[in-house]
C-alpha cells in the first residue's frame, strides 16, 4: 500500500520539522522530556550536555536581549495577575517550551524498544510549532524556560487536550467585551486586567502609531500598550531589519506590515507564525475590502496620520467576527480552502442548470451558499473564485450580523482583493427560509440558513439580481432543488464511523488541492463544545505546520500524546489529518485514513464543486 | 408608479405602491425604526447595516386603501454617502433619522434634508424622526435637543415630525402612516408616469462608467 511506503520514507525526512536555524537548539528538549520518563538515556550529544549542566548560563545572555526584557515584563506582569483565575491552569498547561508540552514518536518507539537512533530521527508533535523561531530570535531564552517545566513532571498530556471542559468559561470568556471606561476612569485597572487575560488579541494599528483596530478593549485603553508596540515595530525598522515576530514567556507575538499599516497578533494559544501570519492577512483583506487599495493608499498619501478607524467604522464587526472565528478555530482558514455541502451530482447540476437559465446580464458571480459551505456557484469562464474572496463574504453574510440583522434583502458595496483590490463590486444577498414549518418562529440557526449571493459590477442592478433571485428561486422549487438543499443540511456531516464503521479516526479533515476545497467529518458529538472544538483544532493546527515545515511530496507525520492521537499525510492530490484515541495502533490509523481517502475520491463530484457552472 | 390598481383588486379599493428611503446618522437607529416597522421587532445590540437592505411593508390606511413602502434602509457610515443619491433618486418619501441624545445628528439631519430637497423628486415626502425617545423617558438629561427646536425646524422646511421610539414602539407606526396620507394616493403625479416599467426604485445610472475602477468588464 501507497500509505505504508511513504510513511517509512516520510520518517527518515522528518527531522526538519522546525526551520533549520533552530535544530541546534531543539532536540535538547525532547531529550529532557524522554529523561523525564526514566528511558533509557540516548546517546549524549554535546549541546545536550553543555546545556543540562549549565542551566544559568542562558539567563546572563538574556539581558542583552533588549526587546526580550521589555516584553518580558510586560507580559511576565500578565501572567502572574492571572494566575489563579480561570485562566490560570491553561495558562500554565501552555507553556510553549515546556517538556511536558512535548509527546513525541520517539517516546513511543522507544518504549517498543526500538534503535536509539531511530527514535531519535523521528520528531513530531511538539505543539508549539513557532518554538524553531523563537529559538532563532532568542536562542536561550527557551532553555531558561525549559528548566521551569522540569519542576512539574509527570504530567505528559497534550495540553489542548489534557482537562476535560473545566476551562468552557476560559475560552467563551475570549469572546466577552472587556467593557468601557467609565466617566471617572477608575474601573480602568479591572477593564485592563480582563482585557490582559484575554488569550488572543489582534492589534492594528498605523505607521505613525494611530491605533486603528484591536479586538478587544478600546484603543484609549490600551494607547500604552499600543504604543510600545509601535516602539518595537519602528525600532527594528530604523535599523531596516523588520520585525516579523518575537515571544515573550508563552505568548507569541507576530507582525505583519503592509503599507501603512502594522498587524499584530498576539497568541497564548500556541500556534505557528505563518497561521498567526494568515489570520492577520485575512483581516488585512477584510480592510481593503471595505476601503479598496487605493483609497487606503490615498489616505495615508494625503496625511500619513490619517486616523484609519474613522473610514473604518461600521466594519469593526466584520473583523471581530472574523477575528473571533480564528480564535475559535476555523478549518476554513487553516487550510486556506472552502467547504461545499455534500449532495449528489445531479442534484448539483439541476442547481447549476438554474443558475445558468436564469442569469442576470450583469452577473459577475453567482453564489448559493448553506451556513458558510458552497451549494453552487456560477462565474464566468475566466475568472475564478478566490478562497480569501469568499472567506470574507461568508464571514459577512454568515458570521457577523450586520447582514442578516437587516431582515430584507442586502445591497453592499464590496472589493473582493483577490479579484481586484483596486474597485468595488456590488453584492445583492438574500436569505432563503427553507424550513416546511413556517409557525416555528425558533432562531435559524447558522447552519440552517441559505443565503443567495448575486455579485455584479454594475452598482445599480439590485432590481436586476432581485429578479434573478425570483426566478431562480422559482426554478429550484419546481426542480426540487430546494428540498436536496435541505435534505443536505439536515444530514449533516458524516461521522467518521459512518464512511468507514468501527474506525478508530474520531475526526478528519481532507483537502483537495485541485479544488481547493475540503470536507471534514461531523464535530459532534465530541467535539460539538467550543472548547473541545478549539482543542481539537489546536492539534490540528500542530499537525498542519508540522508537516508542512518538511521539503518532500508525499508527507507522513504521526504523532502520539496521552490524550490523543494525530496523523496527516499530503500528497500532491490531497492533504489529509486526522485525530483518534491516545495509543491508536499506527497500523489501524494509517488504514482509515486511506479507507477515508478512497471514500472522499469515490464521493468527489458530491463533496465537492468541480468546475461549475461557468459562462 | 406611485399609485396603481392591484391587479385582480376589488373594484372601490385602491392599492398604492411608494419608494421610501431612510437616511441619517449611523447609530441613529434608523435600521431599528425598520424592524419595528417592518417585524415589530427590536434588538438592543445591533450591528451596523452594511450597506444598504431592502424591505417591503404593507398597510391599510383605512378598509378600501393599502399602501406598500418599499423601503431602503441605508447604512449612515461616511463612506456610503456617495450611494445615498441612488437610493433616494426615485424615491416618493424619505425618512430622516436623528437621535435625541445627540446633538450632532441634527446637523447631519438637516444636511440630508437640504440634499433631499435639492436632488430627490420635487415632490418628495420627507419626515423628520427624532428616535430613542424611550431614553429620555428614562432620564429626561439624556435629551440634547428639545422637542420645539427640531418641530421649529420641521414646520419651518416643511417636513413631517416625530419623536420615535423604536424600542417602545411608540410612534413609529404613526409616522409611517401620516406619510401614507400625506402621498399622493388616487393621482399618479407626472413625473410617476415615465418611471421604471415595473415597480420598484429605477436604478439608472448617474453617469456611464460609474462602476468601480477596474471592475470586470464580462
Amino acid at each position: 500500500m501507497d500509505l505504508q511506503d511513504t510513511d517509512n520514507d516520510g520518517q527518515q525526512h522528518v527531522v526538519s520539522k522546525q526551520p533549520p536555524l533552530s535544530k541546534a537548539s531543539t532536540p535538547d528538549k525532547d531529550e529532557r522530556s524522554e529523561s523525564l520518563e526514566e528511558r533509557p538515556p540516548l546517546p549524549p550529544r554535546p549541546t545536550t550536555l553543555s546545556l543540562l549542566n549549565d542551566e544559568t548560563g542562558p539567563r546572563t545572555t538574556l539581558q542583552a536581549e533588549a526587546t526580550t526584557a521589555l516584553s518580558r515584563t510586560d507580559v511576565g506582569i500578565q501572567s502572574s495577575e492571572v494566575a489563579g483565575g480561570p485562566f490560570s491552569t491553561l495558562a500554565a498547561r501552555s507553556l510553549p517550551h515546556s517538556p511536558k508540552a512535548k509527546a513525541s514518536l520517539s517516546q513511543l518507539a522507544s518504549s517498543r524498544g526500538s534503535e536509539a537512533g531511530d527514535s531519535a530521527s523521528i520528531r513530531s508533535s511538539v505543539p508549539n510549532t513557532e518554538a524553531g523561531d523563537v529559538e532563532a530570535l532568542f536562542m536561550d531564552f527557551a532553555a531558561s524556560t525549559g528548566s521551569h517545566g522540569q519542576a512539574a513532571p509527570g504530567l505528559l498530556d497534550f495540553p489542548e487536550f489534557a482537562a476535560d471542559d473545566i476551562d468552557d468559561d476560559g475560552i467563551i470568556g475570549e469572546f466577552e467585551a472587556v467593557g468601557e471606561l467609565n466617566e471617572e476612569g477608575d474601573n480602568e485597572d479591572v477593564l485592563l486586567q480582563r482585557w490582559k487575560a484575554k488569550r488572543k488579541h489582534y492589534i492594528i494599528l498605523s505607521a505613525a502609531g494611530k491605533p486603528i483596530w484591536t479586538r478587544h478593549g478600546d484603543g484609549g485603553l490600551i494607547s500604552g500598550y499600543v504604543g510600545v508596540i509601535q516602539t518595537i515595530i519602528s525600532f527594528y525598522e530604523d535599523a531596516d531589519d523588520h520585525l516579523r515576530g518575537f515571544s515573550a514567556g508563552d505568548t507569541r507575538f507576530v507582525v505583519l506590515t503592509r503599507g501603512s499599516l502594522h498587524l499584530v497578533a498576539i497568541s497564548r494559544m500556541m500556534e505557528s507564525d505563518n497561521q498567526l501570519r494568515l489570520q492577520l492577512e485575512a483581516l488585512y483583506m477584510q480592510i481593503l475590502s471595505t476601503l479598496t487599495l487605493p483609497s487606503l493608499t490615498h489616505l495615508f498619501s494625503v496625511r500619513p496620520s490619517t486616523d484609519l478607524s474613522r473610514p473604518l467604522q461600521g466594519s469593526e464587526s466584520l473583523l471581530s467576527s472574523l477575528a473571533d472565528s480564528f480564535t475559535r478555530g476555523s478549518p476554513s482558514t487553516l487550510l486556506s480552502a472552502l467547504e461545499c455541502l455534500k449532495i449528489r451530482k445531479q442534484h448539483r447540476q439541476a442547481i447549476n442548470n438554474a443558475l445558468l437559465k436564469t442569469k442576470a446580464n450583469s452577473l459577475l458571480y453567482g453564489l448559493i451558499v448553506a451556513g458558510g459551505r458552497l451549494v453552487s456557484v456560477v462565474r464566468p469562464k475566466k475568472h475564478s473564485l478566490h478562497p480569501g474572496d469568499l472567506q470574507l463574504l461568508f464571514n459577512m453574510i454568515f458570521e457577523a450580523d450586520g447582514v442578516k440583522a437587516g431582515g430584507g434583502e442586502s445591497w453592499i458595496p464590496v472589493c473582493l482583493p483577490g479579484f481586484n483590490s483596486s474597485g468595488y463590486l456590488y453584492m445583492y444577498v438574500s436569505f432563503l427560509d427553507i424550513r416546511n414549518d413556517i409557525e416555528s418562529s425558533a432562531e435559524i440557526t447558522k447552519d440552517e440558513s441559505v443565503a443567495i449571493v448575486l455579485i455584479s459590477p454594475d452598482k445599480e442592478a439590485f432590481f436586476e439580481m432581485q429578479a434573478m433571485r425570483d426566478s431562480l428561486v422559482e426554478q429550484m422549487e419546481k426542480s426540487g432543488s430546494l428540498r436536496e438543499i435541505k435534505t443536505a443540511i439536515d444530514k449533516g456531516r458524516p461521522a467518521t464511523t459512518d464512511i468507514v464503521p468501527g474506525t478508530v479516526l474520531h475526526h478528519f479533515l481532507y483537502k483537495s488541492r485541485a479544488n481547493v476545497q475540503f470536507t471534514m467529518s461531523s464535530y459532534a458529538p465530541e467535539f460539538s463544545s467550543v472548547t473541545r472544538r478549539r482543542r481539537l483544532m489546536s492539534m490540528y493546527n500542530n499537525l498542519h505546520a508540522s508537516i508542512h515545515a518538511k521539503n518532500t511530496h508525499v508527507k507522513v507525520h504521526h504523532c502520539v500524546s496521552r490524550s490523543a492521537t494525530s496523523f496527516g499525510w499530503v500528497t500532491p492530490v490531497f492533504e489529509f489529518y486526522c485525530i483518534a484515541e491516545p495509543n491508536t495502533n499506527r497500523n489501524a490509523l494509517a488504514q482509515s485514513a486511506s479507507k477515508i481517502a478512497q471514500w472522499v475520491q469515490r464521493e468527489e463530484e458530491r463533496l465537492f464543486i468541480i468546475g461549475g457552472a461557468v459562462f | 408608479m406611485a399609485s396603481r390598481q392591484a391587479p385582480g383588486a376589488r373594484p372601490g379599493t385602491r392599492f398604492a405602491q411608494f419608494k421610501l428611503v431612510l437616511l441619517g446618522e449611523s447609530a441613529v437607529g434608523k435600521s431599528s425604526l425598520v424592524l419595528r416597522f417592518v417585524k415589530d421587532q427590536f434588538d438592543d445590540y445591533r450591528e451596523s447595516t452594511i450597506g444598504a437592505a431592502f424591505l417591503t411593508q404593507t398597510i391599510s390606511l383605512d378598509d378600501s386603501t393599502t399602501v406598500k413602502f418599499e423601503i431602503w434602509d441605508t447604512a449612515g457610515q461616511e463612506r456610503y454617502k456617495s450611494l445615498a443619491p441612488m437610493y433616494y433618486r426615485n424615491a416618493n418619501c424619505a425618512v430622516v433619522v436623528y437621535d435625541i441624545t445627540q446633538a450632532a445628528s441634527l446637523d447631519k439631519a438637516k444636511s440630508w434634508v437640504k440634499e433631499l430637497q435639492r436632488q430627490a423628486n420635487e415632490n418628495i415626502v420627507i419626515a423628520l424622526a427624532g428616535n430613542k425617545l424611550d431614553l429620555v423617558t428614562e432620564s429626561p438629561d439624556k435629551r440634547a435637543i428639545p422637542e420645539a427646536d427640531a418641530e421649529a425646524y420641521a414646520r419651518e422646511a416643511g417636513l413631517l415630525f416625530f419623536e420615535t421610539s423604536a424600542k417602545s414602539s411608540i410612534n413609529v407606526k404613526e409616522l409611517f402612516t401620516a406619510i401614507a396620507k400625506k402621498l399622493p394616493l388616487d393621482q399618479a403625479g407626472p413625473r410617476n408616469m415615465r418611471a421604471a416599467p415595473r415597480p420598484g426604485v429605477d436604478l439608472r445610472p448617474e453617469a456611464p462608467g460609474t462602476q468601480g475602477a477596474g471592475a470586470c468588464n464580462c
